[in-house]
């Protein structure tokens, strides 16, 4: 009888968040609506503001009530994010974000959670709860700032700063391998993986909508200048004349080409490796043709594989398929075990295994 | 249990006695589990109050035969009221010679001690660090009442015909040892009969077989010249109703799902698998039905942050670990004090440091619950007292959690958590109602809202994603007070430290005052927490019959303490605090009220005697 109440109260709930989003006149929002009253303090020409720019701009575009919206952070410059946002939001600890999202969009489905994180944040600290809540696919958008520095400790070197990186605490140059935050995300299992760049405002724009719409994790690196810390870090991607070089923007369906007169292109040599070659001398269909929606992810790591200088680095969607999410198949357990064992009765539970009665 | 006569008579004579302590003990593989677990089954039903303590091994699967593959159940049933599951042993059924060795000591003197005399063979006994056989050695065991059984030999006998295994055959041996002792206690077997029946339904010949082994072990007791007396226990003066066998922890994931289902709204239990806690996780997500959600973190860390986030979302939130997992939850419980979040933190305590003794009982783990956190960093920190208690304390402990906006600690410890005690069930209609409210309004002047805008008990409002217009953000940074933003203002910092910790201190309003047992005032106040209660409550009990003047007050409410603690302590003359630690307890409530308490500690991995309780009550007396 009490569940029933409980059951009642939920679908009241939904049914309020649904009716929100379809026929009761939704206010036409704006990126000034998504805009708190905090002062921002990101440090001047930071790349944080280009992407807080960029998704103030594509949250009204959503179709989601600004209510049901919630911004999870761990620590970093970048992890400030949430409190510029007008939604609900978490600043929360060091690397800890994706799980307490997790436990979040698990208690509360209905929600739309982004994680905003950074190289240390996610990859340092965060690993392991960044690795397992891509492999559960939990419906979370994990966009991480990836500045290959230590912002907020304020320059020391990350797991993404390349090798020979002279910064505070490796003044005679970082002796650590760096990783690809793409390939981890993609050996953990993603369903959605992407990259693009603070400042190319029209890529990031739709880069973060392809995130908002997928179901289950979608993770998102942004390269993101730290101008103070490893300033020009991403020129090669974010230089106007420069990125169409160094970059290649990724379609689904589409052979990879590159170059400013689109001459060049990607081929799988015999050996297996990826390779640049000119479209004077291969026909564009022997060129790799990219697949987002490829099941096995071999095709995905290999572009993640593409690193700059010695390759152009692909931008856009490297991944985008369908698995079902963790938190539907939580909700559907807890509703396929009701249906079976009825709304839990107490009396029941209480006298259930080695009773008796004292008379 | 009495002196016995050495009686000639045929008829084999039947005594009564008050209560009685049992243990068995064999290798991992014995089954001596569950010939323990029935024989409480069978004295529950039969009317007798009934307290349990299982002693596994820390190993999975130790050589057999070896020392460290020995595990026990100790199990007291009585006549009367009793709170703990006895400290030393009336019957020790020894299986092999490893669980002799490493028993023994534990049983009384003039206590019966039965054997499984086929397994002394050589290897055994080597295994078991023996130079000569015990058994044949008349001194050994000359202060006890031995009775060597062949058991093996005995159960294959019995189950001859049905086409088992030796190794089968070989597995009824505990249902043997089992009959042997109900017929010594006179029991009536019909429940594990009618529970053999029904858990081998599906493989008849086994259930026959042990069926058999049950009925070769009574009549082993009723038909041998080795026994010459059994004895009977009357069931004691319960109060009438329906009881249920329960241990802590299936206590504690009881009354997690009442708690939710009393306030309306659904359980979130974060976890991560650790002993004596995963069977706390493991019981809950049998509950899903009663809307509880169960997560499986990656770490400890996860399962604290993940339990954050649902608070968060507005779910009723809970983790549970031991010592270990609480090291690694620290950083997250201090962001819930921060962010003023409810959930629940239980600490299942066990022996540390670092890995310690995993599967032994302390309570060595209060300094890192109560202090174990950067900053001035307050809670509520709640202790369960015995298996039954962890139901209400669970209820407890989210009730002042959402009602004061706060995470609580719940401290349990191996003892309780793997103990067992009947539980009187509870009328569904008789639990108090939990209130979760949820603003759904502005707060603020205009049409704001203000997260840490506080009421009279300084505690804020718990507004939750998906109420439109009261968006708001919460984080670890230090806020203002009111509006929660961020805030660095040295003044405004002494002044949230000190919000927060006077409102724990306001929650002493709202918990009982502390009640003693005994009298009022007097010489001596014995002064206790958490699982050591029943070993406390039994040693004052027989100390004040004994004509002394002492009293037993026992602490449930640690953060903040009864607002009238220092009342209480106020009418005795001295204050002696026992603790399975060095004395954590004590240095707080000597920092705080300055008395003069004096420790008695005991860090071995097991619970206190209440011989060894008696005598030092003594000491402090003379
Ligand atoms: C447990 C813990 N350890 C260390 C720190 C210090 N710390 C804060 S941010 C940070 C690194 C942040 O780097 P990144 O995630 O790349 O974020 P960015 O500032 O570059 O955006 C560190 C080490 C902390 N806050 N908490
Ligand atoms: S330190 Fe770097 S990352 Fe941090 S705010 Fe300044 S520019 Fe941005
Ligand atoms: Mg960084």
């Amino acid at each position: 009888m009490l569940i029933d109440l409980v059951r009642t109260l939920i679908t009241k709930k939904r049914t309020a968040a649904i009716m929100s989003m379809t026929d009761v006149e939704l206010p036409v929002l704006t990126a000034k609506d998504f805009a708190s009253d905090q002062e921002i303090r990101w440090c001047p020409r930071c790349g944080d503001y280009s992407i807080l720019a960029q998704m103030k701009k594509v949250l009204p575009t959503l179709g989601i009530p600004r209510e049901n919206i919630v911004f999870v952070s761990g620590i970093g410059c970048s992890s400030r994010f949430p409190y510029y946002m007008n939604t609900y939001g978490f600043h929360s600890i060091h690397g800890r974000a994706p799980a307490i999202a997790t436990g979040l969009k698990v208690a509360r489905p209905e929600l739309q959670v982004w994680v905003i994180t950074g190289d240390g944040d996610a990859l340092s600290i965060g690993g392991n709860h960044f690795m397992h809540a891509i492999r559960r696919n939990v419906d979370l958008k994990i966009i991480l700032f990836n500045n290959q520095i230590y912002g907020l400790t304020k320059g020391q070197y990350s797991p993404t700063s390349p090798l020979g990186k002279r910064t505070k605490s490796s003044p005679l140059g970082s002796v650590d391998y760096p990783l690809s935050p793409l390939s981890v995300a993609i050996g953990s299992e993603a369903t959605f993986v992407a990259r693009s760049v603070d400042v190319d405002i029209k890529h990031l724009t739709m880069v973060l909508e392809r995130a908002a719409a997928h179901k289950g994790t979608a993770f998102v690196e942004v390269y993101q200048d730290c101008n103070v810390f490893n300033s020009g870090a991403f020129e090669f991607a974010s230089k106007k004349d420069e990125k169409v070089e160094n970059c290649i923007y990724l379609e689904n369906g589409k052979p990879l080409i590159f170059g400013a007169n689109r001459d060049k292109g990607i081929r799988l040599n015999g050996k297996g490796e990826l390779e640049v070659v000119g479209l004077d001398e291969v026909k564009e269909d022997d060129l790799l043709f990219h697949d987002e929606t490829s099941k096995e992810p071999a095709h995905a790591f290999k572009l993640a594989r593409m690193r700059w200088p010695e390759m152009p680095e692909p931008m856009g969607v490297f991944r985008d398929i369908k698995k079902p999410t963790y938190d539907a198949a939580v909700q559907q357990q807890m509703e396929d075990a009701t249906a079976k064992n009825g709304g839990g009765d107490l009396e029941a539970l209480f006298n259930s295994g080695d009773t008796w009665e004292v008379k | 249990m009495s002196t016995v006569d050495t009686a000639e008579a045929q008829e084999k004579e039947l005594q009564e006695v008050e209560s009685v302590v049992i243990r068995f003990c064999g290798d991992s593989g014995d089954g001596m589990q569950l010939a323990g677990t029935q024989f409480t089954n069978v004295s529950a039903v039969f009317g007798n109050d009934v307290s349990t303590l299982p002693d596994f091994p820390a190993e999975i699967r130790a050589p057999a035969g070896s020392l460290a593959g020995v595990s026990g159940f100790q199990l007291c049933f009585s006549s009367s009221e009793v709170f703990t599951p006895g400290d030393e042993v009336d019957t020790l059924v020894a299986m092999n010679p490893a669980a002799l060795k490493t028993n023994l000591r534990d049983l009384k003197r003039g206590g019966t001690l039965i054997v499984n005399e086929d397994a002394f063979d050589k290897a055994n006994l080597q295994k078991a660090h023996y130079g000569t056989n015990p058994l044949e050695d008349g001194d050994a065991l000359a202060a006890y009442r031995v009775h060597k059984v062949p058991m093996t030999r005995l159960t294959r006998d019995s189950v001859e015909g049905l086409g088992l295994t030796q190794r089968e055959a070989d597995r009824c041996k505990n249902i043997f040892a089992l009959g042997l002792v109900y017929w010594l206690y006179d029991r009536d077997a019909t429940p594990t009969e009618e529970w053999l029946t029904s858990k081998f339904s599906k493989h008849p010949s086994i259930a026959e077989a042990n069926l058999r082994a049950l009925k070769a072990g009574q009549n082993y007791g009723f038909s041998t010249e080795s026994f010459t007396v059994h004895y009977e226990v009357g069931p004691a003066a319960l109060p009438a109703g329906r009881y249920r066998k329960m241990t802590g922890n299936e206590a504690l994931a009881f009354g997690l799902a009442t708690a939710a289902r009393l306030a309306n709204t659904e359980l979130f239990f974060g976890g991560y698998p650790i002993t004596p806690a995963s069977d706390i996780l493991h019981e809950l997500s049998k509950l899903k039905h009663f809307g509880v959600k169960t997560f499986q973190a990656e770490d400890e860390i996860a399962a604290i942050t993940s339990v954050i986030g649902a608070a968060f979302g507005g779910a009723l939130s809970v983790t549970a670990s031991s010592g270990p997992g609480i090291a690694l939850k620290g950083e997250g419980i201090g962001l819930a004090v921060m962010t003023e979040l409810p959930l629940v933190i239980i600490n299942v305590q066990r022996g540390g440091p670092s890995t310690g003794l995993p599967t032994k009982t302390e309570q060595s783990d209060l300094f890192l619950s109560y202090f174990g956190r950067n900053g001035d960093c307050p809670l509520v920190l709640l202790a369960a007292q015995s298996p039954a208690d962890c139901f209400d304390m669970a209820q407890e402990a989210l009730r002042l959690a959402v009602n004061h906006m706060t995470p609580v600690f719940l401290l349990t410890d191996g003892y309780i958590a793997n103990g067992a005690e009947p539980w009187p069930i509870p009328n569904v209609e008789d639990l108090k109602p939990i209130k979760v409210v949820h603003p759904t309004e502005p707060n603020a002047n205009g049409d704001g809202y203000l997260p840490y805008l506080r009421d009279e008990n300084l505690v804020r409002p718990w507004a939750i994603p998906g109420t439109p217009g009261l968006e708001h953000r919460l984080g670890g940074i230090e806020k203002s007070d009111g509006t929660g933003n961020v805030d660095y203002d040295p003044k405004n910092h002494q002044h949230m430290v000190e919000t927060r910790q006077r409102k724990i201190d306001l929650i002493a309003n709202d918990i009982p005052e502390q009640t003693v047992f005994g009298p009022e005032s007097g010489e001596l106040l014995v002064v206790s927490w958490g699982g050591t209660y029943g070993a406390v409550r039994t040693a004052v009990d027989r100390s004040i019959k004994a004509g002394k003047s002492v009293a037993h007050c026992h602490i449930r409410y640690i953060s903040p303490f009864p607002r009238n603690l220092q009342e209480v302590f106020g009418n005795y003359k001295k204050i002696l605090i026992p603790e399975l630690n060095m004395g954590q307890l004590r240095l707080i409530i000597r920092g705080k009220y300055l008395v003069d308490a004096k420790g008695f500690n005991k860090i071995q991995g097991k619970p206190f005697l209440v011989s060894e309780l008696t005598t030092k009550i003594d000491e402090m007396l003379s």
